[in-house]
């Protein structure tokens, strides 16, 4: 026997499938199928929506799992900022499907450009169009390119924002860094909140510092800010000051760090109070879910998915959950460290509910760490769970590191930045 | 021949698969769906899943050991002294302080079953 996918292979669109999906599902009987296949199809193939599918697989083995990524290639966004300082290299950040394919999970390679609620099917940009009894929604976010005057999607390709998992952005703000002459202006501009990875510009300022000390020492960094505070500020700006004096600046919202507008060709940018030539500029503007979000119709009128904490389901649409960055999640902060957590819970009460179980109540966990130096992190931890249909803290637990500790501790928070990073993603994407 | 289940209308001429992949996936296809259809192990109870991004599956070393195997009392006394302070901590202070004794003891418990 011969099973259909055989005749489309010139077929550029791609449907990896995993060994226990596709190919087996086509073979058992009817029966079985007809009973015991529900289909669960999840859109966005990140630290959320990955997690999910192996904890799906790994829950329940009857289940028909279909993982919708519009990249062949994952480029993880934590510890990205190493790529900048010369810590890192851009392999060391990137990620395939094919061990996702061959744990049994159907990989599309695509786009999702339509969700139909209710007839429970999903389309592709492929044309395909999948059916789902559990829709999960994990596009992580979209970066609101109209609300910089002057700054667009195309102007990416000169100031990249390189907050995404598209590994050409962080790959060209790293080419910039090493083409600029010895005593220019790195500018890097910080978005409100809420955003993805709260303490991500500010680890990312530090790492361009760290490379501009070492290699350009006449250079500067400025982080042009729209707040007038920052997460683990205190630490960072402690850390700034023994590490990198006169070389890093940072202009609060009240300072007139928020900017007006941005000059492409003058290389310029206009803020409150000041007027500023840069060398190299990383615009991080504000952000929204991902586009999917709003097409399925969990995304409110802030542009974020409000949830049920303990199912992940939308409050807007049944079936569909959403998880990740793009989720209204109370207290957690948008971190890769919650989306994966996240995505492992969501798969666990899709399992229960599937069968008509309660899903137990969460208990969340996130900490980030932000690498400001070699041998140097400092992190912020937090442990979640709902009240009234919120995540809040729970009492007395998280925080961040201590303000003063010795260097040992900062080495040793950057030694487990690094092991957190090869144990998640090998979990997710090994 | 028939379609997976998951796979909707409409897909029949787009599905693509790399020979190489066909045949792995072909070969378990055709074994009993008992093998494949294996029933799944109890969940790990809440509060597991946010261990599992840190502490591997197996190896690890002193700072980030492997839980699984360790047995329930020692997981139980690590968490308790983590929690009271009296054992020094980059962030599992932060992070025990957010587990209740009984949450605690259902996690010792799972991951002492675990080989």
């Amino acid at each position: 026997m011969i099973p259909p996918m055989i005749e489309a292979q010139k077929n550029r669109r791609e449907i990896l499938g995993g060994a226990a999906g596709a190919a087996a599902a086509t073979l058992w009987p009817r029966a079985i199928r007809a009973q015991a296949a529900p289909r669960i199809v999840i859109v966005g193939g990140g630290f959320a929506g990955a997690s999910c599918a192996r904890a799906l697989r790994e829950a329940d083995a009857r289940l028909a799992i279909t993982l919708v990524e519009a990249q062949h290639t994952y480029t993880a966004p934590p510890l990205s900022n190493g790529v900048l300082g010369g810590t890192r290299t851009l392999a060391q950040q990137q990620f395939g499907y094919d061990k996702i394919a061959a744990a049994g999970i159907t990989v599309a390679i695509a786009t999702a450009t339509t969700v139909d609620a209710q007839a429970h099917s999903v389309t592709l940009s492929t044309g395909d169009k999948l059916r789902y009894d559990r829709l999960v929604v994990a596009p992580g976010i979209a970066l609101r390119f109209d609300a910089i005057p002057g700054y667009s999607a195309a102007a990416a390709a000169q100031l990249p924002h390189a907050w995404t998992s598209d590994g050409t952005q962080i790959d060209l703000l790293r080419r910039q860094l090493e083409a600029m002459d010895d005593g220019g202006l790195v500018a890097i501009v910080a978005p409100v909140n809420p955003s993805r990875c709260p303490p991500g510009p500010y680890e990312r300022a530090s790492m361009i510092a760290h490379y501009l000390k070492t290699k350009k020492p006449r250079s500067k960094v400025v982080i042009l800010d729209s707040k007038d505070t920052f997460t683990m500020q205190e630490l960072f700006l402690k850390a700034w000051k023994e590490l990198y004096p006169g070389l890093l600046e940072w202009k609060s919202l009240s300072s007139g760090g928020n900017v007006a507008s941005i000059d492409i060709a003058k290389k310029t940018i206009e803020t409150d109070f000041d007027n500023y030539t840069f060398a190299v500029a990383n615009v991080i503007p504000p952000q929204i879910a991902g586009p999917i979000a709003k097409l399925a119709g969990v995304a409110d009128r802030t542009g974020w998915c409000p949830i049920d904490p303990v199912t992940f389901e939308s409050l807007q649409q049944k079936n569909i959950h959403v998880i990740g960055d793009a989720a209204l999640a109370g207290a957690m902060p948008k971190s890769a460290f919650a989306g994966s957590v996240e995505g492992k819970l969501c798969a666990a009460a899709i399992a229960a509910l599937l069968v008509d179980k309660k899903p137990a109540v969460p208990k969340l966990v996130s900490n980030c760490y932000s690498v400001v130096a070699p041998d140097y992190a400092i992190s912020i931890a937090g442990v979640y769970h709902p009240v009234n249909g919120e995540y809040v803290d729970v009492e007395g637990s998280g925080g961040v590191s201590p303000l003063d500790a010795p260097a040992a501790l900062r080495a040793q928070e950057a030694k487990f930045a690094d092991a957190w990073f090869r144990t998640n993603t090998a979990e997710i994407f090994g | 021949m028939r379609l997976p289940p998951h796979i909707g209308e409409g897909i029949t001429q787009t599905l693509i698969m790399r020979t190489k992949r066909l045949l792995p996936a072909l070969a378990l296809a055709l074994m009993p769906a008992n093998v494949i259809a294996a029933p799944a192990a109890p969940p790990p109870p809440p509060g597991v899943a946010a261990c599992t991004g840190c502490h591997p599956k197996s190896g690890g070393d002193a700072a980030i050991p492997q839980l699984a195997g360790h047995s329930a009392d020692d997981i139980i006394a690590a968490m308790k002294a983590f929690r009271s302070g009296t054992r020094p901590a980059t962030v599992m202070d932060r992070i025990a302080k957010g587990f209740s004794d009984d949450e605690i003891r259902v996690i010792a418990a799972w991951y002492a079953a675990q080989k």
